[in-house]
């Protein structure tokens, strides 16, 4: 779905893409009751619910993504994503595909994929007016694209993300409803970081097994 | 066109439907049918929260030439208003404002201010003055 394919691998795109998402959907259907029970300590409880209306939403035109070009596929899959998730994580999750898409469509190659993703995360810290130590997507965002930029293999990668989310468990939130308990954010993970580090995590597996590079 | 279409226009966006539509109801007890008004409240499943497609619709609903200002009660109504800002393409864009002012109150005396045909700018300052900057 995203990143730099080896040329010299034999990956159908259209049928990757189908797979990654598949693979996002049903790693958001096991932790849907997770996930809100995450956002019910420190939010309003509905994250996992949202992100599954978004992933089922996604899934559900998975087809017609994967017969996309990459760039109008990722910018489609981001208003998909916006339109149906519903909380705030719908523009900010909407946004960073949007982006990639529009980047992409602008004619830089997907060699250039971990600026492209930096640049991304720029507009998503933008979006939530956020930035990192917030306890929020961001703090996994953000050290994901720097490991991006080292080209660090992705099946390693896939296997440091969790330890991103796990870093906001000490942090205090300053941004979207669980900043209102200030201090009482302390001690339980953010939902939305914890739900982007199982995605992200997810992809780069993904594609690690597909071969990309 | 009506002296309605030339108003500016007012959209209320809350987490929960009964709250957009009660701040809208006072809306229109204070300034009739002469300013275009539109609100939405929930998620796309019906459930507490917001809606992007929903807020594009209110939008449109409540579109002028004079310009739409939006009340928001928390984040995620905020941050979906932006996105639908960003949607709702170029040349709109510059003529919709969010105000940063509490969502009942602000509507009701930015609707009394674009009633009397106040520009967008002074509709939404007006509006402000309500919260301590």
């Amino acid at each position: 779905m995203i990143v730099v394919r080896d040329p010299r691998s034999a990956v159908d795109p259209s049928a990757l893409m189908c797979r990654v998402i598949e693979a996002c959907r049903d790693a958001i259907v096991v932790r849907e009751a997770y996930l809100c029970d995450l956002d019910c300590a420190i939010g309003d409880g509905d994250h996992g619910t949202n992100m599954r209306r978004g992933l089922d939403a996604l899934a559900a035109e998975r087809q017609r993504l994967a017969g996309m070009p990459l760039a109008e596929a990722m910018s489609a899959a981001g208003t998909i994503l916006v339109m149906s998730i519903g909380g705030a994580a719908g523009p900010l999750y909407g946004t960073l595909l949007l982006e990639i898409g529009r980047e992409l469509s602008t004619g830089r190659p997907e060699t250039e994929f971990p600026e492209i993703f930096q640049h991304a995360v720029a507009a998503v810290a933008q979006r939530g007016r956020s930035s990192l130590g917030e306890k929020t997507l961001l703090d996994v965002l953000y050290p994901l694209s720097d490991e991006l930029i080292k080209h660090v293999p992705l099946q390693h990668l896939a296997e440091k993300i969790q330890g991103f989310a796990d870093m906001t468990i000490d942090m205090k939130a300053m941004r979207g409803r669980a900043s209102f308990l200030g201090g009482r954010s302390i001690g339980h993970m953010d939902p939305g970081a914890a739900s982007c580090a199982l995605l992200a995590a997810i992809v780069c597996h993904e594609l690690a097994k597909a071969g990309a590079a | 066109m009506t002296d309605r279409g030339e108003n500016v226009g007012i959209v209320i966006v809350s987490h929960s439907p009964l709250v957009a539509r009660g701040a809208a109801d006072m809306v229109r007890q204070m300034v009739g049918d002469s300013v275009p008004l539109a609100w939405c409240g929930g998620n796309p499943a019906g459930g507490l929260g917001t809606d992007t497609g929903a807020i594009l619709k209110a939008i449109e609903e409540a579109w002028s030439e004079a310009g739409v200002a939006i009340f928001v009660d928390l984040g995620g109504a905020e941050t979906n208003s932006e996105m639908a800002i960003e949607m709702i393409g170029k040349q709109r864009r510059a003529r919709i404002a969010i105000c940063n002012a509490p969502i009942v109150e602000g509507a009701v005396i930015a609707a009394a201010e674009a009633s009397g045909g106040a520009s967008l700018a002074k509709v939404v300052a007006t509006a402000q003055e309500l919260s301590p900057s």
